[in-house]
């Protein structure tokens, strides 16, 4: 009895360790007076407008959202690809190339080569594109990307596949009919996994899109903090929930649909 | 032929344009880091456009340079307390607690984890701001001294338990589908016999599930250590005492201009981290 007391008390206090930081998102954007403190709110909707009225705020939330789809959409279809050559063919050389990829996949950081990076895209004039920094986004992503799906791949029984040839299908039409429909949940894991680091992504955008018509949400909210020399802070909170509701939006959709767990992807 | 009917040609065409980018944008830079590092190369001025080889200066002024040093150690603390100690100890406990609570309250908890995990970095910088800012700061006010400025007067204090806030989901889900691979005739027989909690964990628990500690310790040490979320909250102050590894990189580079110069400690945490990687690999291969 006294355990099961301790155990719940332990999981308040957890509860309560990771709610209220999170409590700000819900008062401070209907503040009249929003500060960096939690205090229940005079409710008012005056930030929402001064936040579409910022010159840069919704300009940037679509600056996100485009890069973030070259992101996604690359990394989805480049890693099912790879994944699913690498799942069935004996390419040679392949044991070698995966252990490589897990090996990149875990050292080479964006943080880590962020002065080359820099100096890659200054050289090649791409300072600024956001096309350039979705690419090294996707660059950075694929290597676990394809590690990932390879192990969803490989659970695709064969048989499938083997069937569908005898009936006369095209390797195309084995792999956009038959196999990725059944391996659809690494697909999707994949997507939303690429979706949501790329969305928050910060140091690439912040390091390769100086202009501030080009900077994603990422970058702008950052800039709110430190131009000017104090916080803007009836712009910060709305905006910041604004840039929140779609990572949010999927993971509702992600755990209802699917249930966050991990399965497959990773072994011990 | 194999059984997609690819054929080695087709399949070489399917990972080339993963390959390619991969290739450019990671491997050509990890490599070019290298070079970058032995010149002196500049962001501005002389240097920007004739830079010229240094040979391996940077690398010995690195190591002597008390900023590198503070900052390596600040790093290793990090990584420490944040994810070797406090991702691992929550991220179990949660999986271990959460097991026998009831399922609305479980989704719960495991939700508001979640949130804290997948919440965008510069989002999570403002959460945290309104937590330990100074005056009307959650924490100081809940605590009764609204005059303490946490992140300025323990700012690695502060960036340690943020990191356990931030980063507990991952060792959480690890660790519940780990726990899930447990008999539970063993956990059972565990409990006839008398064994304490603790007992239990270490006994019939552990044996299960220590190549996942191992996994996940290496996976949220490498996070952690190449994580730039520091550089949001502090920027590396007040006066170096929070600058970690990559928060110096980027100073060094953008701020101050020397790209050789940070080129070099980029080479030095690569190095690191494949130091990391290899000893964990080593470690797989002998329990298999």
């Amino acid at each position: 009895m006294v355990r099961r007391i301790g155990c719940y008390v332990l999981i308040a206090v957890v509860l309560a360790f990771f709610a209220v930081p999170m409590l700000w998102l819900a008062s401070a954007p209907f503040d009249a007076k929003p500060g960096l403190g939690l205090r229940w709110p005079d409710w008012t909707l005056a930030n929402v407008s001064a936040t579409f009225d910022h010159p840069y705020a919704l300009t940037s939330l679509v600056n996100s959202l485009v890069l973030c789809a070259i992101a996604t959409v690359v990394t989805t279809v480049l890693a099912a690809l790879a994944a699913y050559a690498l799942s069935r063919v004996r390419i040679p050389g392949r044991d070698l190339l995966l252990y490589l990829l897990l090996l990149l996949s875990s050292v080479v950081t964006g943080t880590a080569a962020m002065v080359p990076i820099f100096v890659l895209m200054l050289q090649l004039g791409l300072i600024n594109s956001q096309f350039g920094t979705a690419l090294v986004i996707a660059g950075g992503m694929l290597p676990a990307a394809i590690f990932i799906l390879k192990d969803f791949m490989d659970a695709v029984p064969r048989s499938y596949e083997e069937s569908a040839r005898v009936f006369g299908a095209a390797p195309r039409q084995v792999l956009g009919h038959v196999v990725l429909p059944v391996a659809r949940p690494g697909v999707a894991t994949i997507f939303v996994w690429a979706f949501v680091n790329a969305w928050g992504n910060f140091l690439l955008p912040f390091l390769l899109l100086r202009d501030v018509g080009q900077q994603p949400a990422a970058v702008l909210l950052r800039t709110l903090y430190d131009e000017g020399g104090s916080a803007d802070l009836s712009v910060i909170p709305v905006f910041s929930l604004l840039y929140s509701i779609p990572v949010v939006a999927l993971y509702l959709f992600v755990s209802k649909r699917y249930g966050f767990r991990f399965h497959g992807g990773v072994k011990s | 032929m194999d059984s997609s009917g690819l054929g080695v040609r087709r399949a070489v065409a399917f990972v080339a344009p993963a390959l390619v980018l991969v290739g450019v944008f990671l491997v050509f830079p990890a490599l070019w880091t290298l070079y970058i590092g032995i010149t002196d190369y500049q962001l501005t001025g002389p240097a920007a456009a004739h830079p010229r080889v240094v040979g391996l200066d940077n690398v010995v002024n690195a190591v002597r340079d008390p900023l590198f040093t503070n900052s390596v150690w600040l790093t290793a603390l990090f990584v420490l307390g944040s994810a070797v100690v406090g991702q691992n100890a929550l991220g179990f406990a949660l999986a271990w607690l959460l097991r026998t609570v009831r399922p609305g309250l479980r989704r719960t908890v495991e939700g508001l984890v979640l949130l804290a995990w997948i919440l965008p970095g510069t989002v999570v910088a403002y959460l945290w701001f309104a937590v330990l800012s100074r005056d009307t700061g959650t924490l100081g006010v809940l605590l009764g001294s609204p005059q303490t400025a946490w992140l300025v007067q323990y700012p690695m204090t502060s960036l340690v338990v943020f990191n356990v806030w931030r980063g507990t989901a991952f060792s959480m889900l690890l660790y519940t589908s780990a726990l899930a691979a447990v008999p539970p005739s063993q956990l059972e027989t565990a409990r006839l016999m008398g064994a304490s909690a603790w007992q239990t964990v270490r006994d019939v628990v552990f044996p299960h599930i220590r190549g996942h500690v191992l996994t996940n310790t290496l996976l949220i040490s490498l996070w952690t250590a190449n994580d730039f979320t520091p550089f949001l909250l502090t920027a590396g102050g007040p006066n170096h005492r929070s600058e970690v590894l990559p928060v110096l990189i980027y100073r060094q580079a953008l701020e101050s201009g020397q790209l050789g110069y940070a080129s070099a400690m980029s080479l030095l945490l690569l190095v690191g981290n494949l130091a990391i990687a290899l000893v964990y690999l080593r470690l797989l291969r002998r329990r298999a």
